[in-house]
C-alpha cells in the first residue's frame, strides 16, 4: 500500500528545499510568533505577511492546489474552538436569534475576532505546510535534535513516523479480513468485533516493539543513540535568515 | 577447523513456562553454511536469538572463543550478524542510510569509517544508490536485501538469517540465494525452504520440539524421507512424493 507522506514533496529541488532545516524551523517559529503577536486591527500587516508566505511558497515550487488543500485541514479545529466567540463577546449586536429557550446574539466585535483568529491560523498553517513539505522528516528531526530537543522525543517521533503506515496497513488488512467474513449481525456484535481488532492491533504493536528492540540490540545498541552530524549551515541560510527577519519586522515599523 | 559457534547443553524456557529449547549441542565451523530446518514452533528462531545473546539460557554459548556474557556482548554482536525474519522489524529508521549505519555508529566507528561501511554493505547487496530512500517505499525483496546490509555493515564473521526467502516471489528468492552464495562469511540459515537448503548449505540440522533430532550432510538429511516425514518437513502421502 502506498501512503501519502506528510513530506510528500520534500524530494523537489528549490531554494527553500536546499535551506538548512534549522533555518527553516527557526524562521517558521519566528513567522508564527510574529503573526500571533500582531494586533487584530492591523490588517495591512496580515496582508504583508500573506505576501511573504505566498512568495516563499511560489519559490518552493510546491503545487498551489496541494498547499491549499493541506492548509484547509486546520479550519475544522479552529472553528471548533473559536465558533462561540461571536456569541460571548460583548459589543454592538449584529443579529439576535431565539433558539428554543435561549436568546443568543452575535456581535460585530465577536465576528471580527473570529475572522482574525481564522486569518492568523491560516497564515500559521501555511508556514507549517511550507516547512513540512520542503523538508524531509528525517532532516527536520535532525534539525530539531541539533536545536536541543531531547533525543527521546526525536526517537518517539521517528519511530511513530516509521511505523504509523505499517500499522495502517495492518488495520486495512484486518478490515478486509473482517469484511470478507462479515455477514451482517447487529450493531452490538460489530462493535465487539472492532473492540477485538483494536486489542489485536495493540498486542501486535507491542510484539513488534519487542522485535524492533531485539533488532536494535543485535546491532550493538546500548541505550545510547548516536547520529552522524550532517547538517551544514551555508551562506544562503545566513542571507535568508537576515532578509526574513527584516521582512518580519518591516511592517511593524511602518504601520504600528 | 576453527569453531565459530559452540553451544553446549543449551536449554531455555520462556517466562510462561513453555520449553523453547532442550539440551541443544551444536558446533559450527568457520566458512560453512549450516541450514536449520524444522516445523513451526520447533525452536529455530529461539536458538538464533541465543547466538548473539538476545536470549540467554542456562548454558555455555561460545562465539569465536568468547563466552556469552555481559562483558563480551558488544564484541559478540559485532561478530554475529542477526537478520530478523520481518524486515519491518529490522528497518526501523527513516532512511536506508540511517538503518545501515545504525550498527557501525552504535559500535563507535568514526564518521568516515561509517560511511565507507554503509557504502560497501549496500554494494554487497546490490542496493547502492538507495541511501536516502525511506524503507516504507521499498518492495519486499528490496527490504530483505537492505535488512541483510544492515548487519553486513558490521563485518560479521557469521551471518545468522531467519527465513531469508519467506514471502519472496521466485525471482527475488533466487537472486537472494545467489547473493547469499556470494557472501564469504559463515552462515546459519533457519528456513522452511528446502530448495535454498539444497543450493546453499553443506550441513543441515533438524530441530523439532526444541531438540536437535538430526544433524548431518544436507544431501543425507534431505534424502531421508522418513526423517523429513516424521518432523513434518515432507508430505505424508506417497502420491505427492514426486514433487520432492
Amino acid at each position: 500500500m502506498k501512503h501519502s507522506f506528510i513530506d510528500e514533496y520534500s524530494g523537489l529541488d528549490s531554494f527553500i528545499h536546499r535551506l538548512d532545516p534549522r533555518t527553516k524551523l527557526v524562521a517558521s517559529l519566528a513567522f508564527i510568533a510574529a503573526v500571533v503577536l500582531t494586533p487584530a486591527s492591523n490588517w495591512r500587516v496580515f496582508v504583508f505577511y500573506f505576501c511573504i508566505i505566498s512568495f516563499l511558497l511560489i519559490l518552493s515550487k510546491l503545487p498551489p492546489l496541494y498547499v491549499l488543500k493541506r492548509s484547509l485541514v486546520i479550519f475544522p479545529f479552529v472553528l471548533l474552538i473559536a465558533v462561540f466567540i461571536p456569541f460571548f463577546k460583548e459589543g454592538e449586536v449584529a443579529g439576535s436569534y431565539n433558539i428554543w429557550l435561549w436568546q443568543v446574539s452575535v456581535t460585530y466585535s465577536g465576528l471580527f475576532i473570529l475572522a482574525n483568529v481564522m486569518v492568523k491560523a491560516w497564515l500559521c498553517i501555511l508556514a507549517l505546510v511550507l516547512l513540512s513539505s520542503t523538508t524531509k522528516l528525517a532532516e527536520l528531526l535532525k534539525g530539531l535534535r541539533q536545536l536541543g530537543v531531547p533525543q527521546v522525543m526525536i526517537l518517539i517521533l521517528s519511530f511513530m513516523y516509521r511505523y504509523i503506515f505499517v500499522l495502517a496497513d495492518e488495520v486495512m488488512r484486518m478490515q478486509q479480513a473482517r469484511d470478507s467474513r462479515n455477514l451482517g449481525g447487529n450493531r452490538m456484535y460489530q462493535l465487539k468485533t472492532i473492540g477485538n481488532m483494536v486489542g489485536t492491533l495493540f498486542i501486535r504493536s507491542y510484539e513488534r516493539g519487542e522485535m524492533i528492540y531485539a533488532a536494535m540490540l543485535s546491532r550493538g545498541f546500548d541505550g545510547q543513540i548516536r547520529t552522524l552530524q550532517s547538517l551544514h549551515f551555508r551562506p544562503a541560510d545566513a542571507y535568508f535568515s537576515a532578509i526574513f527577519c527584516l521582512m518580519l519586522i518591516f511592517p511593524c515599523v511602518i504601520w504600528w | 577447523m576453527d569453531k565459530i559457534v559452540e553451544i553446549k547443553n543449551l536449554s531455555f524456557s520462556y517466562p510462561d513456562g513453555h520449553q523453547g529449547l532442550q539440551h541443544v549441542d551444536l558446533v559450527v565451523c568457520a566458512g560453512e553454511n549450516l541450514a536449520m530446518i524444522g516445523p513451526n514452533g520447533a525452536g529455530k528462531s529461539t536458538l538464533l536469538l541465543h547466538l548473539n545473546g538476545i536470549l540467554r539460557g542456562n548454558s555455555t554459548v561460545e562465539i569465536c572463543g568468547l563466552a556469552m556474557g555481559e562483558k563480551n556482548l558488544k564484541e559478540i554482536r559485532k561478530k554475529v550478524g542477526l537478520v530478523f525474519q520481518d524486515p519491518e522489524d529490522q528497518l526501523f529508521s527513516l532512511s536506508v542510510f540511517d538503518d545501515v549505519a545504525f550498527g557501525p555508529i552504535s559500535m563507535g566507528y568514526s564518521e568516515s569509517e561509517v560511511r565507507r561501511r554503509v557504502k560497501r554493505a549496500l554494494e554487497w547487496v546490490g542496493m547502492d544508490g538507495y541511501e536516502q530512500r525511506s524503507p516504507h517505499h521499498l518492495s519486499f525483496g528490496e527490504k530483505k536485501r537492505i535488512a541483510i546490509a544492515t548487519v553486513l555493515s558490521l563485518d560479521p564473521e557469521v551471518l545468522v538469517i531467519d527465513e531469508p526467502t519467506s514471502n519472496l516471489d521466485p525471482r527475488s528468492k533466487w537472486s537472494l540465494i545467489e547473493l547469499l552464495r556470494q557472501l564469504p562469511m559463515t552462515k546459519i540459515i533457519a528456513t522452511h525452504d528446502l530448495e535454498l537448503v539444497r543450493t546453499l548449505c553443506q550441513r543441515t540440522v533438524v530441530l523439532d520440539g526444541g531438540k536437535i533430532v538430526a544433524l548431518g550432510g544436507t544431501e543425507d538429511i534431505l534424502n531421508d524421507i522418513g526423517l523429513l516425514r516424521a518432523h513434518g518437513l515432507a508430505p505424508a502421502v506417497d502420491s505427492v512424493e514426486s514433487y520432492l
